[in-house]
């Protein structure tokens, strides 16, 4: 059959370069790791040259393939599944990048791309590095590029591709129409969760992060390769401190996203997914160190190895457990598994597998036994210092730091893996009660030791110090600590008592560990280093990662709810004591607002004002206004709007996106937990006017209506006006048959704007009470209508974060400062280190302090 | 590798078999609405889905932090389920609720539910067919 109005093209081009893409990189593979092996000049240099044109095609083809996808989703071309399942008409044109890398196939693709561009840097600038770290980089893309190769060997389905089109991968009665397009009228766009701003960014950095993983990794195996065992940490060590900075940053954005778009309610929750990346964050800077201590020392070269091997293969491990879907049922992000179920006979035995879960795991599983394997084999070839460290060298303490470091992440990974070993062995653990307790009461001693190990560590030289020297230097530093802890303790506790005292006792420690590491490398600078900058890097990105631990610390055991059913005087079912404080601590969370009803909420009143309609379809904005009041004059200190708003999808589902107030010490963080659909709740009752003199009484359905009296410019609980202003008050009071008395008081009011009239209601008896007017003989117009329609209302939930900005304060520092040992490392000159530093300085802080 | 290493080594060693120990204790299962019933007062995780013959009882406005439903599961059980939350918007669509919490005589004391939605399947083919279907009916 002949479809009409399809456009073919793209996807044919696309699919040729896919298909080019592929040979490619088997070629620059073949080539890269023959030239590695050759000896002869001449031959290798042939070898890297075949090589090196096979990489650029690669690269090349890469770029198509995107620019191609993004032109069939720009274009809306719904006969691609991959325009279908992932563009919308409606969606805004800053979400087409997003768009593609929301599907599986498109988040390869980006990973594809940063693989070439780096291996454009390496191929320039690594010299006789360049073959075998190459080879280790280009046998990489054949698998990445081979999970959207799509093409069929028999029944056997290699890869999903991103050129597939709609009218083959679902069936429906419409597709044995030639004119099938018409009735797509638009795809299914972009999940209304990923609609933000961090969507565009996030991946992009992160997946940045993963692919520079691989260049340490590439670096060791060059090193075991060449049999120049201890040469590859030199020219590796920038790259490893690249990598820290843009994953650490990467994970961080994750953190900052779920943080204020989504309805987490917080910035880390220890989901698998977040973990999953956290993992081989850790053990790279356990890397980091040991490479360190290598290059001043000699030991821990082993270490070195194993870390940098290691790092890579917990990237395609967390690949794994994301993409796989075995993850399931655990995590709050969704995944599913894609591509055909393939059958094997294995030993004997018939075995099936999900073609594309069997792909990633064959990545996995080459990269980690080749790489370790290796490893082992050389082992007893890789020099190691005869002598052991001096238990007062720095080299000592930093290794020992590395170690925790590793160990936390084997802690976090094993956790992690529960429904692996579920799968594997048929067991039925689950995640315990309390996940996040589970892993912080873990973490927070960690942190005390690398609190302690990071303030410490430095002050030590390596090889070997005299004894008195360390007392001497860290004597101020641990005063001034101990001395804001205490400071802090008294003045401004942490109040993380839910946990008993145990936990809150092993949260000082570590406040107090992470702030005197924060003030032990800034002395350092100074003490140490004589105040010269250049060679500060370590030290502030110290300073940085403590700053960010003071910071978290501080924000999660003194977080706040503020919104608490408490206040509108309903029962709590759920009343346990705390066993800490002998209080009543509620975990009721949920707030109901009515419209135009203030409620208290923690030190603010709060008034759900109205909802206005954003310029996304299915948007919808709560308009909040928060007042602070002085308790005892009453007068207004404060007032600000927050808008947290709801999206409704085409499929009625529902997603929710916080509005945060953001002060320099605290953040006021809410969200709308339950919302009525407002739109269909329409209203049929019409106002019925009355008119009343003062005192009168008439009759409503269910009871009496007095006129108490009529106040001018009233100054009350409700209404505040000046003398001079020009608004009328009606006091009216409903008694209902079963004798309940409610009152009301509606007003109108006169300025420059006009006329406003402010109604008031009854929500027990579904009144609404508006002042119409006054009459000639100088009786009030009373609108009374009795509704039929739902009250509106909004459920949300509110917190007080303090002092996260110290989280993304400390990240930033961290980063620069990891920037600073990177290009010092590089030996770049002044010029780009200057431009380095100042670019990721300037996009830093934009980032994670003014965007929003 | 000297003895100082040594020492310290086994002594992280030590730390760490000891919180894993000690954590391995607060670990909970998976478990079919009937082995929760038999488990009162445990922790666990069930994996039902909602039973639409029953109401949903939800009223914000009285108690926002009340929800209620029946939830069944594959192996036929079924029981009374009581979160004191707010109610997941998406729950009358899910095709799968995981629920973490108690079993507590005649009702499951729910205290996190996550949802499998299919619309957040955007790799799910069937849903995907049912939703090219609806907009042929939709454009007649």
């Amino acid at each position: 059959m002949q479809f009409e109005g399809e456009h073919l093209l793209p996807g044919q081009i696309g699919h040729f370069f896919v298909l080019l893409a592929f040979i490619a990189s088997i070629l620059s593979t073949i080539g890269f790791a023959t030239a590695s092996f050759k000896s002869d000049l001449v031959q290798k240099k042939s070898w890297l040259n075949f090589a090196r044109i096979a990489f650029v095609t690669q690269l090349v083809s890469a770029i198509v393939i995107f620019i191609t996808i993004f032109y069939i989703c720009a274009n809306h071309y719904f006969e691609y599944m991959y325009a279908y399942k992932h563009a919308s008409k409606e969606l805004e044109p800053k979400y087409l990048l997003a768009c593609i890398w929301e599907g599986q196939e498109g988040s390869f693709l980006l990973w594809t791309l940063w693989h070439s561009i780096l291996g454009i840097f390496i191929m320039r600038k690594s010299k006789e590095w360049e073959a075998p770290v190459m080879s280790v980089i280009s046998l990489a893309q054949v698998f990445l590029i081979m999970m959207i190769l799509g093409l069929y060997i028999g029944n056997i389905h290699i890869g999903s591709s991103p050129f597939t089109l709609t009218r083959n991968e679902i069936e429906g009665p419409i597709f044995s129409q030639a004119n099938y397009l018409s009735f797509i009228k638009d795809g299914i766009g972009l999940n209304v969760l990923l609609r933000n701003y961090w969507m565009v960014i996030h991946p992009p950095i992160l997946f940045l992060g993963f692919a520079s993983t691989i260049i340490p990794f590439g670096y060791a195996y060059a090193g075991l390769q060449t049999k120049r065992f201890g040469d590859w940490v030199t020219p590796a060590l920038p790259w490893a401190l690249f990598s820290a900075c843009v994953l650490g940053v990467g994970i961080m954005m994750g953190g900052k996203w779920a943080y204020e778009s989504l309805s987490f309610g917080g910035y880390w929750a220890w989901d698998p997914v977040e973990n999953a990346s956290l993992v081989p964050w850790l053990i790279l800077i356990a890397g980091l160190h040991t490479m360190v201590i290598f290059k001043a020392t000699g030991h821990s070269l082993k270490a070195s190895y194993l870390f940098a091997f290691l790092t890579f293969i917990f990237i395609l491990y967390s690949t794994f457990l994301t993409r796989t879907g075995i993850l399931g049922d655990t995590s709050v992000h969704s995944f599913t598994e894609t591509g055909n179920m393939v059958r094997f006979k294995l030993f004997g035995l018939g075995v099936s597998f999900r073609m594309m879960n069997l792909m990633i795991g064959v990545f996995v599983s080459a990269f980690t036994l080749s790489s370790l394997g290796m490893l082992i084999a050389n082992l007893k070839k890789i020099p190691s210092e005869k002598k052991e460290e001096n238990i007062n060298s720095r080299e000592f303490w930093m290794f020992i730091g590395s170690l925790v470091f590793f160990l936390t992440a084997v802690f976090i990974i094993a956790k992690t893996s529960v429904p692996v070993y579920n799968k594997l062995f048929g067991t039925s653990i689950a995640q315990p009660e309390d996940v996040e307790f589970s892993y912080n009461k873990v973490v927070i001693l960690v942190a005390i030791i690398v609190g302690l190990l990071s303030a410490i560590t430095q002050y030590f030289k390596y090889k070997k110090t005299e004894s008195g020297y360390i007392l001497k230097k860290i004597a101020a530093p641990t005063l001034v600590a101990a001395t804001i802890t205490t400071a802090l303790a008294i003045f401004y506790p942490l109040t993380y008592y839910k946990m008993g005292a145990g936990l809150l006792g092993a949260a000082y420690a570590a406040l107090f560990a992470a702030i005197y590491s924060v003030i032990a490398n800034a002395s350092y600078i100074w003490i140490g280093l004589k105040g010269k900058l250049k060679s500060a890097g370590g030290s502030i990105a110290h300073l940085g990662f403590a700053l960010m631990l003071v910071g978290i610390l501080i924000s999660s055991s003194n977080k706040e709810v503020i919104s608490s059913s408490m206040v509108n005087g309903i029962n709590l079912q759920l009343s346990g004591k705390d066993p800490m404080t002998k209080q009543t601590d509620n975990p009721l969370e949920n707030l109901t607002l009515i419209r135009q009803v203030p409620a208290a909420m923690g030190p603010y009143e709060v008034t759900y004002l109205k909802d206005s309609f954003g310029n996304e379809k299915g948007r919808r904005f709560y308009e909040l206004q928060f007042v602070r009041k002085d308790k005892t004059t009453k007068k207004i200190k404060e007032q600000f709007t927050l808008k947290p708003d709801v999206y409704i999808m085409k499929d009625n589902n529902m997603s929710s996106n916080p509005d945060t107030k953001a002060y320099f010490d605290r953040d006021v963080f809410t969200y709308i937990s339950y919302a009525i659909d407002n739109s269909k709740n329409e209203d049929t009752a019409q106002f019925k006017i009355i008119e009343l003199a003062e005192g009168d009484t008439t009759f409503y359905s269910n009871g009496i209506v007095v006129l108490n009296s009529v106040v001018k410019n009233p100054h009350n609980e409700k209404y505040h006006f000046k003398p001079t202003d020009a608004a009328l008050m009606a006091d009216v009071s409903f008694i209902s048959k079963d004798n309940m008395r409610y009152n009301a008081m509606p007003l109108i009011e006169i300025d420059e704007y006009g006329v406003n009239q402010i109604d008031d209601t009854v929500y027990a008896q579904n009144l609404y009470v508006k002042f119409a007017g006054v009459t000639d003989t100088r009786k009030i117009k009373l609108g009374i209508k009795e509704s039929d329609k739902l009250i509106e209302y909004v459920t949300l939930k509110a917190y007080v974060f303090p002092y996260i900005n110290l989280v993304w304060l400390g990240l930033i520092i961290m980063a620069l400062g990891i920037v600073m040992s990177a290009v010092k490392r590089a030996k770049l000159s002044t010029f780009y280190a200057a431009l380095a530093l100042l670019s990721a300085g300037v996009g830093l802080f934009y980032m994670f302090l003014f965007a929003n | 590798m000297k003895k100082t290493h040594i020492i310290f080594l086994v002594g992280i060693a030590a730390l760490i078999v000891a919180l894993i120990v000690f954590s391995a204790g607060d670990f909970s299962t998976y478990e079919s609405i009937s082995s929760a019933k038999k488990k009162q007062g445990t922790f666990v995780h069930l994996i039902a889905k909602l039973d639409k013959s029953e109401p949903i009882e939800y009223d914000a406005i009285n108690n926002p932090n009340y929800l209620s439903f029946y939830a069944i599961d594959s192996l036929g059980g079924k029981t009374k389920v009581v979160f004191h939350n707010s109610k997941p918007t998406d729950l009358e669509k899910s095709e799968r609720i995981v629920m973490k919490g108690k079993m507590q005589a005649d009702h499951f004391e729910c205290k996190d539910i996550l949802l499998k939605c299919p619309s957040k399947y955007k790799d799910d083919k069937e849903q995907l067919q049912k939703t090219i279907t609806n907009q042929q009916d939709s454009a007649y």
